[in-house]
């Protein structure tokens, strides 16, 4: 059963990445990559329960943190052309 | 009793494969960046839920569940948050949201 929603999981990342190749606007993209990040989290979750080793979620609970602040700093990015300054 | 919670368990986990499949469909295939925030939040959300429900029903009362929590949680603060930036950004760029109107000038 874990392996039947891994599998959905990894076809489901496969279908995200198509759109964050294709675009066509970079916020497409930062969207895509947010949403490929969410997957992650959940395929290692999923993984740790077929290998049977949840020592796994450590990695998980890490990703999704590093997840959101991954998004923010490319918008921020994107947006100011740099990390500091730029205002809120 | 196992045999009942085992039964949850994988329901929950089917849910939410379905629901992860359903999402990654419609971010290819919606018409543009505004729709395409939907199935996003149906990932996050739906998807992520009832996965991680899933998996704490074969987890019991452990610590692995405690930790699945707050992997539950943390999703739950941060995503709706990302995508609310990256919606605010590019409303503020001056994306236009999709309508049929706009459609019919691009094919001009």
């Amino acid at each position: 059963m874990f392996a039947l929603a891994a599998t959905a999981i990894v076809i489901a990342m496969a279908l995200v990445l198509v759109r964050a190749v294709r675009g066509p606007t970079i916020y497409d993209r930062i969207l895509a990559i947010n949403v490929h990040g969410t997957q992650t989290v959940l395929l290692i979750a999923v993984f740790g329960f077929l290998s049977d080793r949840p020592d796994f979620l450590d990695l998980s609970l890490v990703y999704a943190l590093i997840n959101f602040i991954g998004t923010l700093a490319v918008l921020k990015l994107f947006k100011y052309g740099g990390f500091g300054g730029g205002g809120a | 009793m196992n045999l009942l919670i085992d039964i949850a368990s994988w329901a929950l986990l089917i849910a939410g494969s379905f629901m992860v499949i359903v999402g990654g469909i419609g971010i290819v295939r919606m018409p543009d960046f505004f729709t395409r925030l939907h199935p996003s939040g149906l990932i996050d959300t739906m998807g992520a839920a009832l996965i991680v429900g899933g998996l704490m029903l074969q987890a019991g009362l452990t610590q692995t569940s405690i930790k699945l929590g707050l992997i539950i949680v943390f999703l739950l603060l941060t995503c709706p948050t990302a995508t609310h930036a990256v919606a605010h950004a590019a409303l503020a760029r001056g994306l236009k949201p999709w309508t049929k109107a706009v459609k019919q000038e691009e094919d001009d």
